[in-house]
């Protein structure tokens, strides 16, 4: 059942890639502002707060198709991108990255604030009366109690950057080999006679990577929980 | 060391309005709760912003709206052990010590590590998690960490609160040794007058956000018009004494001050050993001439100094002992009909002497 084709091959490894760079790249943001939705006092702060969860509400279309407007090499980040740094996303797997980060992101932030928000406030106050910064209290209490809160938010960003269709395929479409993802591979198969045996095979292998990263999730997590709170 | 604190802060309906400074090695600040005393720790700590406040330690100022200056917690360098501790459940506790320890300027680190660990007693528990430790273990542990941060004033929220007798007593003879080694000045929360009997230097008495006194341990809480405040039915004097001999046919211990002597059973204390005692006022019967035939063994010379005013059946009423005070509760019935007025020389009847820091 899983022999692949080379398409396919490719497919699930760009994919894979894909949703690890995406992941790795909105960590560190997220982890920003969800410290700063959790524990900020700020002008500004609802409208953050909107803006980092329009692409939960938004049609994954518009997202992408905004996201082309902006990146696109005319657009109007996308052409200082392309001019000054010689970075060009659109069309590129690239792009595909920032698409899936993008509608990833609050999902991601979402776990990691709410995991922020459980620490106790009081221990981050004793750091400070033990003369920690409120950088090193967030780096050196919070963090590490939220851990187990950023990991889940990690792999719920990764399984969703693995199944990210909509936005993707608007803004760096659908090309074999460089932005053609494992749903976007699907979608191709289904509109091609004889692709029925292909998308089954790809379903599968998307079914087992969402469990596995389900799964692993869960156990992370609990082994991070049992260091934080017992000997 | 000297404290100074002027405070004014708005807590709902009532204003915290405090104003003392304090010279003693452990400043107690005592009331009821609400009496704004945790409130007034959190602003010397930075922990709640003050609407006005000037708060200055040894000469440096942590405080002072008036001037636009406000320090952060993490620059007031004050050590703070709260009632819960508040350790930190992700570290150890060797790492829970040393935390502080980072954030310490390398000049104006005081202490050794060995040192606070041995004197706290912790050294078994190092390589332990927080959630291991015991209520009494977890609060000596919050006063090392805090110890090791080297701070300017050590500000304790009432550490005991949460602790059973038992372990209460663990702790205090912690607080005292600190206390008398004097390497840094204690400003130390309470609402239980027996703690701040046996560990104050100094006390603050506050009331509905308001300081009614501040002053020598010993004469705040023997003053007469603050019993109601400072103790009510467990009010009571203070006094300071020196262990003068120990008895041992009777097994007693004889203890002087300026009122006299005074006889407790044995106490397990040298000679010279300075100790404080508490005599609560409904301890004390007033005679008007010598007693004789009597079993109890202290009786102290002294006048009537000042006679309060009669609540419900009784009077409160305060002697001078020589200079040493003393209060009783008396019916006030028995005040009349042994005719008691300000300055008439009576006899004290010493029924029970509780050790104040036992």
């Amino acid at each position: 059942m899983l022999d692949l084709t080379p398409e396919e091959l490719t497919a699930v490894r760009l994919s894979l890639k894909v949703a690890l760079w995406a992941t790795v790249v909105s960590l560190p943001f997220g982890i920003l502002v969800a410290w700063a939705l959790a524990r900020g006092r700020f002008w500004g702060r609802s409208v953050l707060n909107g803006l980092v969860h329009l692409p939960l509400i938004l049609p994954p279309v518009v997202t992408g198709y905004i996201l082309l407007l902006l990146l696109g090499r005319r657009g109007p980040i996308g052409q200082i991108l392309a001019d000054t740094f010689g970075i060009v996303l659109a069309f590129r797997w690239t792009g595909a990255v920032v698409a899936c980060a993008v509608m990833g992101f609050p999902l991601l932030v979402r776990a990691i604030r709410l995991s922020i928000e459980a620490v106790d406030p009081r221990l981050e106050e004793a750091a400070g009366t033990l003369g920690a910064h409120r950088l090193w209290v967030f780096a050196t209490v919070t963090l590490p109690l939220a851990l187990p809160g950023v990991i889940a938010g990690a792999i719920l960003g990764f399984a969703k950057a693995m199944g990210e269709f909509g936005a993707t395929i608007t803004f760096v479409s659908n090309i074999p080999g460089e932005t053609q993802t494992l749903p976007s591979a699907i979608y191709t198969l289904t509109q091609v006679p004889g692709g029925d045996a292909g998308a089954m095979r790809l379903t599968a292998i998307s079914v087992a990577i969402s469990l596995a990263a389900l799964l692993a999730s869960e156990w992370l997590a609990r082994v991070v929980e049992r260091r934080i709170r017992r000997a | 060391m000297s404290l100074e604190v002027d405070v004014e802060h708005r807590l709902g309906t009532v204003t915290l309005q405090a104003q003392f400074t304090a010279t003693g090695r452990l400043t107690a600040l005592f009331g009821r709760s609400g009496a704004g005393k945790t409130s007034l720790i959190n602003i010397i700590a930075g922990l709640t912003r003050p609407d006005r406040a000037r708060i200055v330690v040894d000469g440096v100022v942590l405080a002072d709206t008036g001037r636009g200056i406000d320090l952060p917690p993490h620059r007031r360098r004050v050590g703070y052990v709260f009632q819960e501790g508040r350790l930190f459940p992700h570290l150890t506790v060797r790492q829970n010590l040393t935390y502080g320890r980072w954030f310490t300027p390398a000049s104006a680190r005081w202490g050794s590590f060995d040192g606070v660990v041995a004197m706290l007693g912790i050294g078994p528990l190092l390589d332990r998690r927080p959630a291991l430790l015991s209520g009494g273990e977890k609060q000596r542990v919050a006063i090392g960490r805090a110890l090791l941060s080297s701070p300017r004033v050590l500000l304790m929220d009432e550490p005991l609160a949460a602790l059973d007798e038992a372990r209460k007593a663990e702790i205090l003879p912690y607080v005292e040794r600190l206390r008398d080694e004097g390497q840094v000045p204690i400003v130390y929360v309470s609402h239980a007058v027996s703690e701040v009997a046996r560990l104050a230097s100094t006390v603050v008495l506050l009331a509905a956000g308001r300081v009614v006194a501040t002053g020598d341990a010993v004469d705040v809480l023997g003053r007469l018009d603050l019993m109601t405040a400072t103790g009510g039915r467990e009010g009571g004097a203070i006094l300071d004494t020196r262990i003068e001999r120990h008895d041992a046919r009777y097994d007693l211990t004889v203890l002087s001050c300026a009122a006299g002597e005074i006889v407790v059973p044995r106490l397990d204390r040298p000679a010279g050993a300075i100790t404080r005692i508490r005599i609560q006022a409904r301890d004390v019967m007033i005679a008007t001439v010598e007693p004789s035939g009597i079993s109890a063994q202290n009786i102290l010379q002294g006048t009537i100094a000042e006679i309060g005013r009669p609540a419900g059946g009784s009077v409160d009423i305060r002697l001078d002992c020589r200079g040493q005070a003393l209060l009783a509760s008396l019916t006030r019935r028995a005040v009349d009909q042994l005719g008691l007025r300000t300055g008439l020389a009576v006899f004290a009847v010493v029924k029970t002497v509780a050790l104040a820091d036992g």
